[in-house]
């Protein structure tokens, strides 16, 4: 098993170098140079050529990649071309509230998604069981962003009960909490019809095996039936549940943009349209890296759960 | 259930054994879910196709005097945009754009995804690892990430969108085609024709493809609602199809600032983008079923 999980946490390196790869060719992707957009119209080739020198924009490609991933190993991501302020701290500010949404839509896709999924294995065929594989459909078929508009219309505009922009300006936690309702909710429905497709399905694997028979046979009660068939889908639904978390902290750029929430998502947009490539890049790294890790950490935690897997 | 089904299936059975795509489309004919969705569909398409004939006005011409008209208003059954333009025609001509930007990149993954896969498949060795390591990689990012952030960096367009979409679903089917590949390959009929003196080319197309395209085909049809909502999603954030044109994530992106005013009209283009969606969704599970692919 050590040499499983020494493999795997290997296997993450060159995962990580090749994101870092991707994430450096964006700049060289940008049409036009990265300086010339953002310098003003009037400034001569003398100063535009200064400008690329300070950012190191005129050595070749290879060097470029190798001294900006060195300055990337110590957490220094650049500074952003439209504020001059250093990307990290940015990034980091928006990475808090990102983090909150995604545990907070997390959360409630998570309880909703397993309560549902289970229920409707248990109750196969039956009315709850058709609700739950509607919410399935739907879930991931709505677009989310239009799910979002439609939250706002609905309980901002005709209702007036929650706030349909930003973060509170003022730190009151009822504020706050105010204005997560509407984002977790939007973002909570991709989830919540993955989560309840593949609880669905995992329960359903089990309870048709034999073990489950023969132990409705020894006479066992249904909360105990029903105690060994999650413990024994656990492993399945680990995946889902970390993999899901991970697209919530990288998904949410779009739903991110319709309620204005300050997070990486609105940094990364608002980064699009003043052609601020560091920013761009660091946002995309330090999300890519946490998804990664993510994945990694959901590996490892089924091989601990399930060693059978480690034997693969 | 199981009795009527029996009773059906036994004549054919005695006859001569259904093929395996006769079966599949017998099972089709007889799921709603799917046909429903495939009709819809149907629709859908024909109206995308048909829109320049369909759409009562110029999808691009406006009244200022006529803006954000109700749905239901005289002359433009599903009302008016912030500009005054037909909402019947634009979501028409919409269509067609949404349809181009989310069916492109599925089948340029299709065609691409499935070479790469097959050949990393069936050749093994080094160049599986190469082309596979290198697919892990774009698994690094979430869809939306990554969708956005190489449309961000290439800027607006519809090209730019078609290209990073495509980048988002090349590495998806190359996984699916590889592991069906390695299954496959293993099979003993396939060491048999080896066995028997058919060439790498013969057994490609003849052995292999055959067995393998079902689980690729199935496996793109899933992914397509995905594409649908990121392709409108992008154009959404201004890096889609660029304004005057009509494209459903477009249009619920200009129509936002108007739900003040006019809370229906701008929930429309974000309902066709749903109805598109769910159909294709529900097709795919239907096939999936009928095809008995399991994943």
């Amino acid at each position: 098993m050590w040499v499983y999980v020494g493999r795997r946490l290997l296997l993450a390196i060159p995962t990580l170098l090749g994101a870092s790869i991707i994430v450096f060719a964006m700049v060289h992707l940008a049409p036009g140079d990265p300086i010339s957009a953002v310098m003003p119209a009037e400034s001569s080739q003398a100063e535009i050529e200064a400008t690329k020198r300070a950012y190191g924009f005129d050595r070749p490609l290879p060097v470029q990649y190798l001294v900006w991933l060195g300055r990337v190993a110590q957490g220094d991501l650049g500074k952003s071309v439209a504020t001059r302020r250093a990307v990290i701290l940015d990034v980091r500010d928006a990475l808090a509230n990102s983090l909150v949404l995604a545990l907070s839509s997390s959360l409630l896709a998570f309880v909703l998604g397993m309560a549902m999924g289970l229920l409707a294995a248990f109750r196969q065929g039956r009315a709850l069981d058709k609700l739950a594989s509607a919410v399935a459909v739907v879930g991931v078929s709505v677009p989310h962003y239009w799910a979002g508009i439609i939250l706002i219309i609905v309980f901002s505009v005709q209702l007036n009960w929650l706030p349909a922009m930003g973060a509170a300006n003022d730190p009151g936690v009822v504020e706050y909490l105010r204005h997560i309702v509407l984002p977790t909710v939007a973002l909570a429905l991709i989830p919540l019809g993955v989560i309840t497709r593949v609880v669905r399905s995992a329960a359903l694997d089990i309870l048709n095996q034999e073990f489950v028979l023969a132990l409705r046979a020894k006479g066992l009660g249904a909360r105990r039936v029903f105690s060994h068939v999650v413990k024994n889908s656990a492993p399945q639904i680990l995946t889902v549940l970390g993999l899901q978390f991970g697209f919530q902290l990288g998904g949410s750029v779009l739903v991110e943009a319709v309620f204005s929430w300050p997070g990486t998502g609105y940094l990364l947009n608002l980064a699009i349209f003043q052609r601020d490539i560091p920013v761009l890049q660091g946002v995309i790294l330090v999300l890519a890296t946490f998804f990664v890790l993510l994945n990694l950490a959901v590996d490892l935690l089924q091989t601990l759960i399930d060693p059978r897997i480690a034997r693969h | 259930m199981a009795v009527s089904v029996a009773l059906v299936e036994a004549p054919a059975v005695a006859a001569a054994p259904m093929s395996y795509w006769r079966t599949v489309a017998w099972r089709l004919s007889r799921d709603r879910a799917t046909l429903v969705a495939g009709g819809v569909l149907v629709l859908i398409a024909l109206s995308a196709v048909l829109a320049p004939w369909l759409a009562p006005y110029d999808p691009s011409a406006g009244s200022i005097r006529l803006r954000l008209a109700e749905v239901g208003a005289p002359g433009h059954v599903l009302g008016t945009d912030e500009q005054g333009r037909d909402m019947l025609s634009r979501l028409l001509w919409g269509g067609r754009m949404t349809l181009v930007a989310g069916l492109t990149p599925v089948l340029v993954a299709l065609v691409l995804g499935a070479g790469l896969g097959v050949a990393a498949g069936y050749v093994g060795g080094i160049t599986n690892t190469l082309i596979m390591r290198t697919m892990d990689i774009f698994y690094a990012f979430p869809a939306v990430l990554l969708a956005i952030a190489i449309s961000g960096a290439l800027g607006p367009g519809l090209a730019n969108t078609l290209i990073s979409l495509s980048i988002v679903f090349v590495p998806r089917v190359v996984r699916v085609a590889e592991s069906a590949t390695v299954q496959v390959k293993g099979l003993e009929y396939i060491a048999a024709a080896r066995a028997s003196g058919a060439g790498v080319r013969a057994i490609v197309r003849h052995h292999l493809l055959a067995n393998v395209l079902g689980p690729i085909l199935v496996f793109a049809s899933t992914q397509v609602s995905l594409s649908i909502i990121l392709a409108a999603g992008l154009s959404f954030l201004g890096l889609g199809v660029t304004p005057p044109a009509a494209e459903w994530g477009l249009m619920l992106n200009t129509l936002r600032q108007s739900i003040y005013v006019n809370a229906i009209v701008p929930a429309l283009p974000g309902l066709a983008i749903f109805i598109t969606s769910m159909a294709f969704n529900l097709l795919s599970d239907g096939l999936r079923d009928a095809m008995e692919i399991r994943g």
